[in-house]
């Protein structure tokens, strides 16, 4: 996530080398693991590439495609190294195989955390040049001439010095007898002809013709279409359900009853819907019955004060505080949030005997596997997960509690059953984006620059479930991420409090993730420290980053885009939000004007990104882009309320997100820049309601510390 | 009588949807909706001076004609309101020339010819007529006293060339209209029926068609 | 009750009740799952498709009232000349990222462009405002849209 390169993983990269075999389908290179490594065996990507004796090389896409650009991103790798043009190139889902498949940083076969490109940048490329290099040498082994004396091109192997030329797909049974190589020198920058350069995506042509396969697409052959029902109360149950009109309502086949939902079966979505209208459904609310969202957000506010677990601790904080006082105090409050993907979740299965096949679009392959190998009680190797392109993820299909549904109703179904949820279940039954609370204290020396910084992160442990591995000594590493800020302030102190949902609640990652919990509090709180010390807000970041180069540089690069030394008119204001994370740094500056009356307009957001290495320039705008509107949608209506247990809001009518007609002017600019590449997809999310907040500072006065941004607060009459 | 205004605050955003505008403070026209059955034409005869009679009568009427089924298309601007608090139509929809939507958006392009029952969600159908549109912006009644939307009413001007008889005609034959007293599951009707508000509007014509203050 | 369906000009007869939206009848009965169910309630735009040339909500739809009408879906409006233009200029903008709401969101570009031949930034908002994409590619169908504009 945030900071999985923090991870200490159990393997490098270098334990990895290169096979290849001869199957059916031609030669398939890829990464394997030593075999003499046996730690190497849980992250083992493998069979990226596979060249046919003739038509397309087809390329293996080990993350999935949910928007951020990753087929296009990993194929231009591929490319680059294999020395073919991206339209000589077929892409292919990877199936669920997570000891072939799983991101080398990850363990798992996950894509999430930004972390895609920083988990294969090199690998892949080095699947590419393996590949390479055994077609050469097959080639100049046929000819008789010495392998450096050829190069490839475009899919096929040249000797210059006599114009001979092979294409690659002519020589797969030759390259499959050469040597593995050992070494696989990989081109400079200087020589890309792909990395760095903008190309288009490979998946839109059928994106835009209507024949792009979502999972919610998949109709494998005798399907039935399921409608369902889940219980509205959090950890409630199904009592008792009476189905005699929904039995006869038009193509209507049955109906399937499980602890905490029903569904309705039948030979299209409409009827089934239509039927699950007319159950008479009872439920039995559980123990969450009475539970609104105040009480939820008394017992946040209470847990502030709750048993906290230091998280660091540098400096002397309590010292510092005495010395300098007195201490600054905010609270900032986040609230629940859902992920709303276009997509509605939904997954279609077709449980045997002998086995199952799974059609969905996940950001967890292995793990879907797993759970529906657990549901019906079928072998792992017995269940066959078809994964297809996601309409949206956002965090939202890191979790498999859609697909444990399905495979349950699945169960009690003869033929294959495509469950699809309805937009309010979907939004009533979503993996939460949970209460989040920060608390900050800090102390100002004499100078105004900050001494002291106290920050306690009060929010669910979601990685105590997700990923264990990433939690320490029963912290959360993640919604730790960066709490502890970018600034050089000498006293630091953070910690958590662990304050989880009621049960039957379940809480998940969301765009951004750690960083979007903690930003709005950092990036807030420095902001309200340069406006009590009376330095303005890019200065006294400035004086504060100059041991963090690449985060200044991004900052400098978006204030002179932003214009920041120009004064706005009263009710206008720019407020300013770093990020530095995903391996990424970047700096948003927002524009705001604020009417008398409250209302408020974004007029415009500046990014400027330092990601390190860009793969592909258009990708990176069109992330940030993303990710803009994605925070923004969050900042101004993000909000989820609970009476009876229940999540009130249901569709886009009661939770709404933004719309064109409400998207601002959006600049991005990319920061030069030949380090690592870092992660994109959520660089442009958490910066946005923090640089709201302080953009509205400037333009009334108003301090507002608790999102989704209340336009009432703001009035000024 | 009480001078009621149906004043409408711009929320925030202009397409501020209906959580913001919930969670706003737009004033409500409860009047309209608690005021009880629409009293006939002969719960007026009591009122001997015909002036005044006319103008209670049209308080009365007015009742129907400020109901959020009939108001929320006679908005201020060119975007129409929507659902029992008026808030802004979501998505935002513009008018545009036709009164019926830009190509591309136009109002049937979800609204059709009848209400269309919908299943699974909060909102029960979505509400239609073969003529759903906006009203044209001289018949811009949100925001004026009922006073003001009298003569709006009454002015050949701004009520698109209709004579007092056309008028009758008008509301109580009108197919969109009636639609307010069929408006779909999920919607509050305006009070009484299509004949009784003809009847009221009639009564206010052969009373002299005078307007409140 | 069957009803006859001219679904990119080609004819259906399906046998489903006539209240059930066109939206399953295409995707389900017929089997093109180019558009997209996002809400069910026509506040999405994904399900979007043109009948008789104006796009409408095929989730609110009820087949019945779209019966013997042509209807266009994603997968035929390259056919047309806005829609090879629009198609075109979307791939040249590179808009799309995850996808899903492209279908709709170019069955209104396209139904909106044949009428408006040079949209200012208002005038695509206006229309496009009915098309939800939690991408957020709305800055790129701003730009694709004018590119269409100015190919024609």
């Amino acid at each position: 996530m945030a900071v999985h390169d923090k991870l200490t993983l159990p393997v490098s990269r270098r334990h990895f080398l290169i096979g290849a075999s001869l199957t059916g389908a031609g030669l398939v290179i890829g990464l394997q693991p030593s075999p003499s490594s046996a730690a190497a065996e849980a992250f083992e990507p493998n069979a990226f590439i596979r060249i046919p004796a003739d038509g397309k090389v087809v390329f293996v896409m080990p993350s999935v495609e949910m928007g951020q650009g990753i087929y296009t991103s990993v194929a231009m790798l591929l490319a680059e190294e294999l020395e073919v043009s991206l339209d000589q190139v077929e892409l292919e889902h990877a199936p669920a195989d997570p000891t072939r498949y799983a991101n080398p940083l990850l363990g798992d076969q996950i894509t999430g955390g930004s972390i895609a490109i920083r988990a294969v940048y090199e690998p892949m490329r080095k699947a590419g040049a393996a590949a390479r290099i055994m077609l050469v040498n097959a080639a100049a082994r046929g000819w008789g001439v010495g392998p450096e004396t050829c190069s490839a091109e475009a899919g096929h192997v040249v000797h210059a010095a006599s114009g001979r030329r092979a294409a690659y797909g002519s020589l797969i049974q030759a390259a499959a007898a050469e040597a593995v190589p050992q070494e696989m020198p990989l081109k400079p920058a200087s020589s890309f002809k792909l990395i760095g350069h903008s190309v288009r995506r490979l998946d839109s042509p059928e994106k835009v013709n209507g024949t792009a396969k979502f999972g919610i697409d998949a109709r494998p052959e005798g399907v039935s279409y399921a409608a369902i029902a889940i219980c509205p109360h959090f950890g409630g149950k199904l009592r008792a359900v009476e189905d005699g009109p929904a039995r006869a309502v038009k193509g209507v086949k049955q109906v399937v009853r499980i602890e905490d939902a029903v569904a309705v079966v039948a030979d299209n979505t409409g009827a089934a819907r239509k039927g699950l209208a007319a159950l008479a459904i009872e439920w039995e609310p559980g123990p969450n019955g009475t539970l609104s969202l105040l009480d939820l957000e008394k017992r946040a506010e209470e847990a502030i004060g709750g048993n906290a677990l230091t998280h660091i601790n540098e400096g002397d904080v309590a010292k510092a505080a005495t010395e300098h006082g007195p201490a600054l105090e905010f609270v900032y409050r986040l609230p629940i949030l859902t992920h709303s993907a276009m997509e509605p979740m939904n997954c279609t299965l077709h449980v045997r005997s002998d086995g199952c096949d799974v059609w969905v679009g996940t950001q967890v392959m292995g793990r879907a596997r797993e759970a529906v190998a657990d549901v019906t009680g079928l072998p792992l190797e017995k269940v066959v997960v078809h994964n297809h392109l996601l309409g949206g993820g956002f965090g939202r299909r890191l979790d498999v509690d859609g697909i444990i549904l399905a495979a349950k109703i699945a169960n009690q179904v003869d033929g294959p059953v495509k469950v699809t949820w309805s937009r309010e279940e979907d939004i009533r039954h979503d993996c939460y984006r949970y209460l989040n609370y920060s608390k900050v204290t800090a102390t100002l020396g004499a100078d105004g620059m900050p001494v002291s910084w106290r920050h306690r992160v009060i929010g669910p442990a979601v990685m105590a479930r997700w990923l264990p591995a990433f939690t320490r000594d029963g912290i959360d590493l993640d919604i730790m991420a960066g709490a502890e800020t970018p600034y050089a302030i000498p006293n630091k102190y953070t910690d958590f409090v662990r304050h989880e949902a009621p049960e039957g609640m379940l809480t998940g990652n969301w765009r951004g993730v750690g960083a979007t919990r903690n930003l709005p509090a950092i990036e807030g709180g420095i902001d309200e420290l340069a406006h009590a010390a009376g330095v303005d807000p890019l200065e006294y970041r400035r004086r504060l980053l100059q041991h963090k180069p690449r985060l200044l540089a991004a900052l400098d690069l978006a204030a002179e885009k932003a214009g920041w030394a120009t004064a706005l008119p009263a009710g206008k204001g720019r407020g300013i939000a770093l990020s530095e994370d995903f391996g990424s740094f970047a700096a948003m500056i927002s524009e705001v004007s604020v009417g008398e009356d409250g209302s408020l307009k974004t007029e415009r957001i500046i990014c400027a990104v330092d990601c390190g290495q860009v793969i592909n320039p258009d990708t990176v705008e069109a992330q940030i882009q993303s990710g803009i509107i994605y925070g923004l949608s969050a900042a101004l209506y993000g909000r989820i309320t609970v009476q009876n247990g229940a999540v009130v809001e249901g569709n886009f009518d009661d939770s709404p997100v933004l719309r064109i007609n409400e998207t601002p002017k959006i600049e991005v600019h990319i920061v030069p820049s030949s380090e690592a590449p870092g992660g994109i997809g959520e660089v442009g999310t958490p910066g946005v309601a923090p640089s709201l907040l302080n953009a509205i500072f400037v333009a009334t006065g108003k301090r507002l510390r608790s999102l989704p941004i209340d336009h009432n607060e703001l009035r000024r009459a | 009588m009480i001078k009621r205004i149906f004043a409408i605050p711009l929320v925030a955003v202009l397409a501020a949807t209906g959580i913001v505008a919930g969670m706003g403070s737009l004033q409500s026209n409860a009047e309209t909706s608690d005021g009880g059955a629409l009293k006939s034409v002969s719960d007026f005869e009591a009122i001997a001076d015909t002036s005044a009679r006319s103008k209670a009568i049209f308080e009365e009427a007015s009742r129907v004609m400020t109901h959020p089924r009939c108001i929320n298309c006679h908005p201020a601007t060119r975007s129409p309101t929507q659902g029992e608090d008026m808030h802004p139509h979501v998505p935002l929809m513009n008018a545009s020339e036709s009164s019926l939507g830009p190509a591309g958006l136009v109002c049937s392009t979800c609204h059709g010819a009848e209400n269309r029952p919908v299943v699974g969600s909060r909102m029960k159908s979505i509400p239609g007529n073969s003529h759903w549109s906006l009203a044209p912006a001289s018949m811009a009644w949100q925001g004026l006293t009922v006073g003001e939307i009298c003569r709006q009413v009454k002015d050949t001007s701004r009520n698109g060339n209709r004579s007092l008889a056309d008028l009758i005609r008008h509301m109580g034959e009108d197919h969109l209209v009636g639609w307010a007293w069929h408006p779909g599951e999920g919607r509050s009707a305006p009070p009484g029926s299509q004949e009784t508000f003809a009847a009221l509007i009639d009564a206010w014509v052969s009373t002299g068609a005078e307007c409140p203050d | 009750m069957t009803y006859d369906l001219l679904v990119n000009g080609k004819k259906y007869v399906v046998d489903v009740d006539g209240d059930i939206p066109l939206l399953w009848v295409l995707r389900d009965t017929i089997g093109l799952t180019g558009t997209k169910f996002g809400c069910g309630i026509a506040m999405c735009g994904a399900c979007t498709v043109q009948v008789d040339g104006v796009p409408v909500r095929s989730c609110v739809v009820p087949v019945a009232e779209a019966a013997a009408k042509p209807i266009t879906t994603i997968e035929a409006i390259g056919e047309t000349a806005e829609g090879a233009r629009v198609q075109k200029a979307w791939l040249d903008i590179d808009v799309v990222q995850c996808g899903y709401c492209q279908s709709g969101q170019i069955m209104s570009a396209t139904a909106f462009l044949a009428a408006n031949p040079s949209p200012t930034d208002e005038d695509i908002d206006a229309v496009m405002a009915g098309n939800i994409c939690r991408c957020g590619t709305y800055p790129r169908i701003r730009a694709a849209i004018k590119l269409a504009a100015a190919g024609r």
